[in-house]
């Protein structure tokens, strides 16, 4: 890894922001999608905490942030899918992972190179709206000191690293399946229940509250919202996130040498 | 030891800056492709009830020896399945031989993947190396990046390639949008911008219309003439063959069938060309000189067989002066149709 490879993986990920740039019309539509769903989750947050006050140990406006939140970061880190995963597949299911193999460039990086490109862009296309929408609009808890802000963009950083390692694994799973919809679709499942875009998950009791919290989707969005409401220690979560992260990424490269030493490139 | 090797090659070679390469290149020089009785087997489990299943050995590539000397152009054919697809994926060190020797420029492709990768270039005709939503020019920087090829290297062959492949119009064109023609032309530029010493084509012809095959075979002809950059072409097109390679190699099963020069493939599988011709009205069958003969007549138009190591000049220069001819068309034997008279023939003898 000499800075040869770095300006490598940074064209890829530049290309991969420009990628989703182009679609406009898209980019439209889904700032529309998550200000429409911000707004039913945000109305139906308020009904929940206007009975029970400080569920979870949030208050109101944390809880209308962490809505908005949600919505800023579902398209970014690809939680509900949409990200690189739905093209790998496809990749692998037709055999065109034979053009990505013979590259000299490594095919876990190329693809985190690329999947960080898009989301940055969806990040900034597709979150910044409904969260300055939802801020406008509604009562929130936003922090003041730049450090807060400062160590959020952190934990944004590796959500993005373990969204992506999630999914690498999901997307290798081709190889073995070759149709991935099963996998995709509880990937999909656990990744809007177990990041806490349903509920937060501090709102969950006991034993359960504590597994969901400990899985590697609470690094997604439980994660950098309780660092950026002020309810988690930032050390403590960015160890947490990167120890999910390595570990994930880790696997990732075991299955990735598997796969591509033991199964058949598929198209003869 | 890199200096005192790199001037005796430099002399006659006249490479600057080959130096250590062309240290390696000694070696690789006799055969620069290299195999000796690879194999490759695959384990396919096929369903035979609920929840059973059958292993089955399959043997894609069965002891395949032969060798490519540097700066050869050779045609690499066979009907579906024959393993030629998985014989260049050994090559480019994506699938591991289960058996047998490999060497491409001296180096075990699957072993070291990453390092052969900067010397072979690679066109799969039916897949594109290029970024689909970003416009051409694009996919060539990010080459540059990956390739790690220094810019005025980079620029001088990225106007060779705009230029004899006449892509400059279309750089800024998002790949999506473009023609498969195009999109090939684009492909086979994306795999020479890195100088790689050998090229292989796999099916770079395929779903051309005549005048973009021909572009691209002008275009391969003389990279190999000025550039003496070695190419293993898989087709199944026989003009491709016919068009640009002196040597051919014929695999089936697996093995190898044949290697030789395209006229003794002819020879060995007998094959033959087919001249339709459309007649004023119709006629009984054309009385044609030897060895030509009518296969089959339908109303005006009439289908005559004949050796595809002759000229069909003549043959149509006759039937032209006697008989009322509207139109004709030469049907070139398929590459499938020959390797089957070639088992007959081996089955006959």
């Amino acid at each position: 890894m000499g800075t040869g490879s770095g300006r490598l993986y940074a064209a890829v990920a530049a290309g991969g922001f420009r990628r989703y740039a182009t679609y406009r019309a898209a980019t439209a539509a889904g700032v529309f999608t998550n200000t429409v769903f911000g707004l039913i989750l945000v109305y139906t947050y308020l009904a929940l905490w206007d009975e029970r006050p400080q569920l979870g140990g949030y208050d109101q406006a944390q809880a209308v942030t962490f809505v908005w939140l949600g919505q800023a970061l579902l398209a970014a880190l690809a939680i509900g899918g949409g990200g690189f995963e739905d093209e790998l597949m496809e990749r692998i299911r037709t055999g065109d992972v034979a053009v990505d193999l013979y590259r000299p460039a490594d095919l876990q990086l190329w693809w985190l190179a690329a999947d960080v490109g898009r989301a940055l862009f969806q990040l900034l296309g597709r979150g910044v709206v409904p969260f300055v929408f939802g801020s406008l609009f509604f009562p929130v808890a936003l922090p003041r000191e730049v450090s807060v802000w400062a160590a959020f963009l952190v934990t944004l950083l590796l959500a993005m690293l373990v969204g992506f390692a999630l999914r690498y694994l999901v997307a290798l799973s081709a190889f073995w399946l070759l149709d991935g919809t099963g996998v995709t679709q509880m990937a999909w499942l656990a990744g809007l229940f177990c990041s806490g875009m349903l509920l937060p998950l501090n709102v969950f009791p006991g034993v359960l509250g504590e597994v969901v919290r400990a899985l590697p989707w609470s690094s997604l969005l439980q994660a950098p919202a309780d660092v950026l409401l002020g309810e988690a220690d930032p050390l403590g979560t960015f160890a947490f996130q990167a120890s999910w992260a390595v570990a994930l990424l880790a696997l990732g490269r075991l299955v990735q040498s598997a796969a591509t030493r033991r199964v058949v490139v598929q198209g003869g | 030891m890199t200096d005192t090797a790199g001037t005796s090659e430099t002399a006659d070679r006249a490479e600057p800056g080959a130096g250590a390469e062309a240290s390696a290149a000694v070696d690789a020089v006799a055969a620069f492709i290299e195999l000796d009785g690879v194999e490759k087997v695959f384990d396919v489990r096929k369903k035979t009830g609920f929840l059973k299943r059958e292993r089955r050995r399959v043997r894609a590539v069965d002891g395949l020896s032969f060798t490519v000397s540097r700066g050869e152009m050779v045609g690499y054919i066979g009907p579906n399945g024959a393993g030629k697809s998985t014989t260049i994926k050994m090559l480019t060190g994506i699938l591991t031989p289960s058996g047998g020797r490999l060497r491409v420029a001296g180096i075990d492709p699957s072993r070291e993947r990453t390092r052969l990768a900067h010397r072979i270039g690679v066109v799969f005709g039916q897949r594109t190396t290029l970024w689909w939503d970003l416009p051409l020019i694009d996919s060539y920087r990010l080459m540059h990046r990956m390739y790690r090829i220094p810019d005025a290297r980079y620029r001088e062959n990225l106007d060779r390639c705009v230029e004899l492949l006449q892509l400059r119009d279309l750089l800024d064109v998002p790949v999506r949008q473009l023609s498969l023609g195009q999109r090939m032309r684009g492909d086979i530029a994306a795999a020479l911008l890195h100088d790689p010493e050998v090229l292989y084509l796999d099916e770079p012809t395929i779903g051309l219309d005549v005048v973009s095959k021909a572009k691209v075979r002008g275009f391969l002809r003389d990279l190999n003439a000025e550039r003496g950059t070695t190419v293993l072409l898989t087709t199944h097109d026989l003009q491709d063959i016919e068009q640009l390679c002196s040597r051919v190699m014929v695999i089936d099963h697996g093995r190898l069938m044949y290697d030789g020069p395209l006229a003794g493939l002819h020879e060995a599988g007998e094959s033959e060309r087919t001249l339709v011709v459309d007649l004023e009205r119709e006629l009984p069958p054309i009385e044609a000189p030897e060895p030509a003969r009518v296969v089959r007549v339908e109303g005006p138009r009439q289908w005559l067989a004949f050796p595809a190591s002759a000229s069909a000049a003549g043959l149509v220069a006759r039937i032209a002066a006697e008989y009322p001819l509207v139109d004709l068309s030469v049907r070139e034997p398929d590459i499938e149709s020959v390797i089957a008279k070639m088992y007959a023939e081996r089955a006959g003898a």
